[in-house]
Parts: structure tokens; sequence; C-alpha cells
């Protein structure tokens, strides 16, 4: 099922949480909505499930208005940031919630128990139906949470902050697994994250949101590669800023010259990433000195100090390199923005 | 084995081990036991027959007639109040909410016997709906409706406080999870909420039956005090006290008594089996997780 939407606003009291936002999620795509906390993902995600209902603009559903369609009726599975799974009931009454109270397309009890049991296979939970919610693990309740949404067969699935309170490990694999799941459902997702990793790792197409606006949207090689704010670039993973000035659709930096030709001439600020530099003994490139060594199972991190700003990069395990040593960046690529 | 001697932690020296224990011991005998102990005592004094004859008296069975009655109205009407409120206060944004939680907590700070007074002034004869109701041949006041009144006033925040802060505290999730597998508004209260409120809406519940039953202040002022009509059995144990039988008011104190201890037992037995039900729900809601597995 498409979901478009068109021009949505919503204002709580007088905070403007979504403010005109358009988005078109395609049959079968995986999408993330991703940004800091209160920039209005989990807004823009209970309006899609019809939780909340907007100030203005339309959310339609495979070109069909559902702007006003109440939750109960719209057809969506939702997964709840803590699970919400009923404490009271096990995980497998919890799953057959929905069949049950289902007005269209009443089951038996055949029925549902089967389903129940195909549900628990497929979330990888066979024999935990009999357990109560607390007494499974935080993963257990997240996948719990998932095949009672899955149960009622949405026409769309959405996960708010799905793996939020899990641990680094468990994250990553149902990461994984949900993606497998996605691909073999091919239903509609659309998930809210404030993290970058697992937008990008997850998704087919990730929505960057601040401030209640899209501020762009791709797939994450474009959103990565190019991305087209100061914003965008600091918030998708570690960034360096350096102060430079346009002049002409350059930029110049100590002995460096790096070509900006859509920045406007006067002040500029160049971001890069840690592995957008380099660290060479000899230039040509920006003098620095290294004030910190810091070593990680994959690489040698320095910190140096390149003119005013203080700037990180990987080396090689093997690079020999110690505190208080100068030497040249060279940086490979950067983004280049006008100073905000 | 536990070691015989062990060092003792901060602030648990033998001595203010022992003095704290025997300064509350004494203080719960004083003024707890010895009284109870007491009531039961004075009401056998005259022997189980003065105290056969008082449980039968006409006026005493009207009086504990007239407090179950009571209790049997305004105990579920406080209920339904109690849980719309909690409802409407946690689970709906309006304007005014905070305010409303101030007024469901003024009964516990306004005396009962205010309460009262401001009763007679609304519907007695001088009062703002007296001549009113007479006209239409109502009789609130020195009457049954009177007293139900004032008793619902008394206890109209136990249920409320007793849910509000659970509720509160379990959110909005549930709810929302149920409507949005398609349950309804009634599907979603008998089978998500109701059952995650249970052991707190039973203790509201006994609490203010408890206070029902025992209301003196109020009911005092709305009742009238007629003997072996309006009477509940607070009162009626006050009247006997100064009609000087007073092993007859003990004997109905006694009876109030037993009905409180009952009501007590009923509270920790269902505080002990309701302890097992509260902590998972707490534990789901949490959002930290001590370990997770996948």
């Amino acid at each position: 099922m498409k979901i478009a939407l068109d021009h949505v606003v919503k204002t709580f009291n007088t905070f403007r949480a979504v403010h005109d936002v358009s988005l078109t999620v395609e049959s079968g795509e995986l999408v993330a909505l991703l940004g800091p906390s209160g920039s209005g993902k989990t807004t823009l995600l209970r309006m899609v499930a019809g939780l909340e209902f907007p100030d203005d603009g339309h959310i339609l559903f495979g070109g069909e208005d559902a702007t006003l369609i109440p939750v109960r009726e719209r057809g969506v599975g939702f997964v709840f940031q803590h699970y919400a799974l009923f404490p009271h009931m096990t995980v497998a009454d919890n799953i057959a919630f929905g069949m049950r109270t289902a007005r269209a397309a009443k089951r038996s009890r055949a029925e549902i128990s089967a389903r129940v049991a195909e549900l628990l296979r497929l979330v990888q939970l066979d024999g935990l139906g009999d357990r109560f919610p607390a007494q499974i693990s935080g993963g257990q309740r997240q996948r719990v949470a998932l095949a009672r949404a899955l149960a009622v067969d949405p026409k769309v699935l959405l996960l708010d902050e799905p793996f939020g309170a899990l641990d680094a490990n468990v994250r990553r694999d149902l990461r994984r697994w949900l993606r497998e799941i996605h691909a073999e459902l091919g239903i509609t997702t659309l998930f809210v994250t404030h993290d970058q990793e697992e937008a990008l790792d997850l998704a087919d197409r990730v929505v960057i949101l601040h401030q209640g606006k899209i501020v762009q949207q791709g797939t994450p090689r474009a959103v990565t590669r190019t991305p087209n704010s100061a914003f965008v670039m600091r918030f998708l993973g570690d960034t360096h800023r350096i102060s430079a000035r346009a002049q002409g659709g350059r930029v110049e930096l100590g002995a460096l010259t790096l070509d900006a030709p859509d920045v406007a001439d006067g002040p500029a600020e160049i971001y890069v990433r840690p592995a957008d530099l380099e660290w060479t003994r000899s230039g040509p490139g920006l003098a620095a000195t290294v004030t910190r060594v810091i070593d990680r199972p994959g690489a040698r991190r320095l910190q140096v100090l390149a003119g005013g700003d203080v700037l990180e990069l990987d080396v090689a395990p093997e690079v020999e390199v110690a505190e208080g040593e100068a030497g040249q960046l060279r940086i490979v690529r950067s983004r280049i923005f006008a100073a905000s | 084995m536990p070691h015989s001697t062990r060092p003792a932690r901060v602030g648990e020296g033998t001595g203010v081990r022992r003095t704290l224990i025997g300064f509350v011991l004494v203080i719960s005998a004083l003024l707890v036991v010895a009284p109870l102990c007491v009531i039961a005592v004075e009401a056998f004094s005259k022997g189980v027959g003065v105290f056969a004859a008082t449980i039968a008296h006409p006026d005493t069975r009207s009086a504990i007639l007239m407090t179950l009655a009571t209790a049997l109205i305004a105990v579920p009407v406080n209920t339904a109040f109690g849980l719309a409120a909690a409802w409407s206060i946690t689970k709906f944004d309006f304007p005014g909410r905070s305010l409303l939680l101030i007024l469901i907590e003024i009964p516990f700070s306004v005396s009962p016997i205010v309460a009262g007074v401001a009763y007679l002034f609304v519907y007695g004869m001088q009062g703002l709906f007296g001549p009113l109701l007479q006209d239409a041949g109502i009789k609130i006041l020195f009457a049954l409706p009177g007293i139900v009144l004032a008793s619902m006033f008394v206890t109209a925040p136990f249920v409320a406080r007793e849910l509000i802060p659970l509720m509160q505290a379990q959110g909005r999730d549930l709810e929302e999870a149920a409507t949005s597998l398609g349950a309804s508004g009634w599907q979603t209260f008998r089978t998500v909420t109701l059952p995650n409120i249970k052991w707190a809406l039973l203790y509201g519940v006994i609490l203010c039956n408890a206070r029902v039953m025992g209301e003196f202040g109020a009911v005092s002022i709305v009742s009238g005090n007629i003997r072996g009509q309006t009477n509940t059995l607070p009162l009626h144990i006050e009247l006997l006290y100064h009609d000087y039988q007073t092993a007859g008011a003990f004997a109905a104190a006694l009876i109030l008594t037993v009905i409180a201890v009952f009501t007590i037992i009923a509270k920790v037995l269902l505080e002990r089996r309701g302890a097992g039900r509260v902590r998972p729900i707490v534990a789901t809601l949490g959002t930290a997780e001590a370990k997770d597995q996948p």
C-alpha cells in the first residue's frame, strides 16, 4: 500500500511539531524517518497510524484519503517504542488479541491458534507462547510486539523507535532480522529512529527531519555522500568543521585549494569526516600537530590541531606516530557550505 | 547458617535497634491494640445477654441496615466516579485537567463536618434547593439520600486516588495498542485497562467502603440522629454512649470494629495476591532493560 502525505501540519498548543511535510512511501518500501528528538518524526508516524490527526493537509493510503480514519479502522500495524505488550496476557494471547477483536473476518479458535503458531515461528519464538511478557527478554518482547502487529494483516507496518530500548548487539541482530521479514512479507514499512546507523543499515530510503520539516530524503548512499546541508552532514556521523573563506568558487586552506562551485563568496565551512582526512609527513597539505593518539581495534585515531581547529582522523594500525609530532593533512573529500 | 554475630550496618547499633523497635511496639500497643481490646472486653462486660440484647435491639438493627444501605449505594457510585475521573485525567488531554485533580482531592482536606454543614445549607429548608425539593416531595436531609450524599462527598477521592498514579505510570500505550489492533473503547477497557488496574481498584473500593461505614462527622449533621430511622452505626454508638449505655455502645462498636478488621484482612490478602501481578506491569513498562537477549 502506497502512503502519501500531502502538506501535513500538526501543532501541539503553540509548538509546531510537524511543519508542512509532504512525503511518499511506495508500496513495499522500507523507509526510515530519521531525526533528533523533537524533530517531529514520531508525531508524523502517529499521524500515519491515526493515533494523531493533522491540523492541516492530507494522508493518503493507496490514493484514498485516510486523513480522518481512526486508528481502529485504518488497517495499520503499530509497534510501540516500549512494545506496549499487555502484561496480563501470555505471549500467545497478546498475538491473538487483534484477531479476537477484529470485527471483520471473525476467525475460529483453531484458525487463530494456527495463525499464532505461524507468527511465533516467523518471529522465532516457538515454544514461548505460554510465557508472560515479564518473563522474556527485551529483544523477545520486541519480536512479540511485531508478531502482534502483523497478526491483523496490516496494509502498512509502522514502528516507533523499534530498537531504542535494546543494547547494541541485540539491536544489530534484530535489524538484520527485520530486514529479512520485510523482504519476506513485502509490507510497506515506515519506522522512526534517532539512530543514523540504524536508519542507514535498515532502510531503502531515509527521510531526515529537523524541526518538523524534511531536510533531505534519499537512499542511504545519496544522503551520506551528498548531504545537502551542514545539519545533515553533522547528523549522519562524526564530522569536523574547518572555518575558511570562499572566493570565486574556491576555498583556500593553507596550502590547499578546494573547489566549492555552489558556495557564495564569504565565510564558508568545510565539513570533513575522520575518513576524509589523510595524514602525511610531507606536504602539500594543512599543517597539523598530533595532540593525542587513541588506539582502537581497527585503526589508530589521531586528534590533531590544525589552524585553530581540533580534527580527528584514522590511520592504519601500523602507522608510527607520536603525540606532539607535526605533519600535514590531506583532505580527500569534503562538503563545503556557506557559514550560517 | 547465618552468622550469630555480624558487623552492624550504618545506624544499626544494638541500642538504636532495640530502642526503635521497642518504641514502635509500645506506641502501637497503647494506641491501637489496647483500645481494640477494651472494645471487646467492654462489649461483654455486662454479660453476653446484654451484648445479644443490644445487637438484637431494633434501633441497632436499623443502624446496621442504614450503614449497609449507605455503603451499598455510596461505594458503587464512588467507584464509578473514581474510574471515570482517573480515566479522564490519565487518558485524555483537556483544559482544566489539573483543576479536576485538585477538586477530587478537596474532600481529603476539608473537615467532614464542614461538608455536612454545607449540605445542610444546600438541601436544608433554608437552603438553596430546600424549598424546591420540599415542593416536589423529595426528602434529602434527615433521610437516606442525605446520608449517602454526605458519605459520598467524604469518600469521593478514595478510588480515584488509588487509580490515578497507577494509570499515569502505565500511560496510554496499552490502550493505543489495543485500539490499533481493532478493539473498541469498551473492549479496550474490559480486556486491557481493567485487568491492569483491578488490584488498585479493589484496594480503593475497600478503603472507600471502610470510610463510608465509619463516617461520623458529615453524616451526624445531615442525618438528624433519628433513633431507629436515620441513625447509622457510628451515630448509634454515640447515642448509646450518651445514654450511659456503655455496654451497648461497646457492643455496637464491636460490630463496626469487626467489619473494619475484616476489611483490613481482605486488603492484606488482596495486596498479597496483587503483589505478584503489579510488578510485571512496571517491569514491562520500564524503558531501561537490565539485560537483553535476542
